[in-house]
């Protein structure tokens, strides 16, 4: 099914993949102007980083407290506590602070990227930048491309740091273990390689979070409804995306 | 001069425009006039390449603009501007930001001789000193006076205008033609607008085309389509409900 046009059938299908392709290869091609584009670089990266931070670090400290209750709950009578750490800090530096990040940033990013891009397009403001000889794909697409891949990585070092301190706020408030034990557990575990591994994966779902956004939003037709379905579309793409690639990723990043 | 043939356009099952062919001399001023959605934006859209046909050429000054490399697209795109129906200004820029957009973004222009230029063009079309303030904090008429100003920012050699009075009172409407018709005497451009305003047509136009079915039904000059006695035409002008042109 090609979701832009709700048509059905192998040929809506290959139609949609065909310019989602395009627009990507556009989108690389467009790389060779970024040092000229640095200024609108830097405004979406404050637009997705800096602006993402407070939403991040709620999910962050939650996200960790929860874990440590829960690996508590299952290591009870089985696993010694002093392994909570390890574990714990294992959960989040590889799986839970860049997927739980970048699936809250698809709803907050995501869906900004598609709603502004849309609005644009439905508006002919779109056409206008393209008619005034500047390439859209260069002024809107790439720097948001590049923004979200620098910004999901620095957020999920962030979402890593504060779920962390989560988990042993809970650990040491709630579960009465010491510092040290809670500490010598996530440092006995730590292999810096599930740490970048974690950043790598985060990078590609900034990446996914962004293009979704740019796709969609320049798909949008047909007024405050067509945003409004691109915008739910770029939100729910980026979202199994993001899973499928954590998949994929894993299976090539940590081999059993 | 601007050739355009056998110029085919569909959406889906619906053919918009079927075989379409019209000459425009350098300099002249032409009004698309026709019925609501009867294909009059999406034949302006292909004047600017920001649409492609199914077949046929828009050729300018002997060159196909469709068989473009993308630079040369790029650097025909900057001898043309377009004001655009609802003027398509950029939100979130100040209307400064807005004008300048193709002189800095486009041209590559230094910001000071960026500045002057902007400042030059909204003092033509009547709003100096209003380059601070956002879109949505002026009028419909005042956005289509600023988005006429970045139109004619880069000095284009062809205007394209798009329901240039579309959504405004009789007054203003009529302060936009006439800036239309100084704009257009200024710069010497080749102009085309569509419109179904035909208070509007008979003012800046040198001569009015219709468009009906996909085609030019109509061509001649504003007092030719007075005096015409195609049924078309004159149910078209006097707004007429009953005739040849299906209301749907």
């Amino acid at each position: 099914m090609d979701i832009i046009t709700s048509r059905y059938g192998p040929a809506a299908l290959l139609s949609g993949l065909g310019r989602l392709t395009i627009m990507l290869g556009r989108t690389v091609g467009a790389l060779r102007h970024l040092f000229t584009s640095l200024h609108l670089i830097t405004a979406q990266m404050y637009f997705m980083g800096v602006k993402s931070i407070w939403l991040v670090m709620v999910t962050s400290v939650f996200t960790g407290g929860v874990s440590a209750w829960q690996a508590g709950y299952q290591f009870k009578s089985y696993v010694p506590m002093r392994y909570l750490g390890g574990a714990v800090g294992k959960a989040v530096l590889i799986e839970l602070a860049p997927v739980l990040t970048a699936l809250v940033m698809a709803g907050r990013v995501g869906a900004g990227i598609a709603a502004e891009l849309g609005s644009m397009k439905v508006t002919e403001q779109i056409d206008a930048m393209e008619s005034m000889a500047v390439d859209p794909i260069r002024y809107l697409v790439m720097p948001r491309f590049v923004a979200g891949i620098i910004m999901l990585t620095a957020l999920t070092i962030v979402a890593d740091f504060i779920a962390v301190l989560g988990a042993m706020g809970v650990a040491l408030g709630f579960m009465g273990m010491e510092y040290e034990t809670f500490w010598n557990g996530f440092r006995q575990f730590f292999l810096m390689r599930d740490f970048v591994s974690g950043l790598v994966k985060a990078s590609c779902f900034g990446a996914i979070i962004a293009y979704m956004g740019c796709y969609f939003g320049f798909a949008a037709e047909g007024g405050a409804e067509g945003v409004g379905r691109c915008t739910t579309h770029a939100v729910v793409s980026a979202a199994v995306l993001i899973l499928v690639a954590d998949y994929v990723m894993a299976t090539l990043l940590f081999q059993i | 001069m601007i050739t355009v043939e056998k110029l085919q356009k569909r959406f889906g099952r619906l053919t918009v425009l079927d075989g379409l062919d019209l000459e425009i001399a350098t300099g002249q001023s032409v009004v698309i006039i026709g019925q609501s959605g009867c294909g009059k934006s999406v034949l302006l859209k292909h004047f600017a390449a920001l649409l492609r046909p199914d077949s046929g050429t828009v050729t300018v000054d002997g060159r196909n603009i469709f068989a473009l490399s993308r630079d040369d697209l790029m650097s025909y795109r900057r001898q043309i501007g377009v004001l655009f129906q609802f003027g398509a200004l950029f939100d979130s820029m100040t209307v400064a930001e807005n004008v300048g957009f193709a002189l800095k973004e486009s041209l590559h222009l230094k910001p000071a001789k960026s500045r002057d230029i902007v400042e030059e063009k909204l003092a033509l079309v009547g709003l100096p000193g209003i380059g601070d303030k956002m879109p949505a904090e002026i009028s419909g008429g005042m956005k289509k006076r600023v988005a006429l100003a970045r139109a004619i920012a880069a000095e284009p050699r062809i205007l394209l205008y798009d329901e240039p009075t579309t959504g405004l009172d009789p007054i203003t409407a009529m302060v936009i033609n006439e800036l239309i018709v100084d704009v257009n005497k200024k710069l010497g451009v080749t102009s085309i607008a569509v419109t179904h305003d035909m208070a509007s047509a008979y003012k800046i136009a040198d001569r009015i085309v219709m468009l009906h079915q996909g085609n030019i039904v109509f061509d001649g000059s504003p007092e030719d389509t007075r005096t015409t006695s195609d049924p078309i035409v004159r149910q078209f002008i006097n707004g007429l409900s009953t005739g040849p042109i299906a209301v749907h």
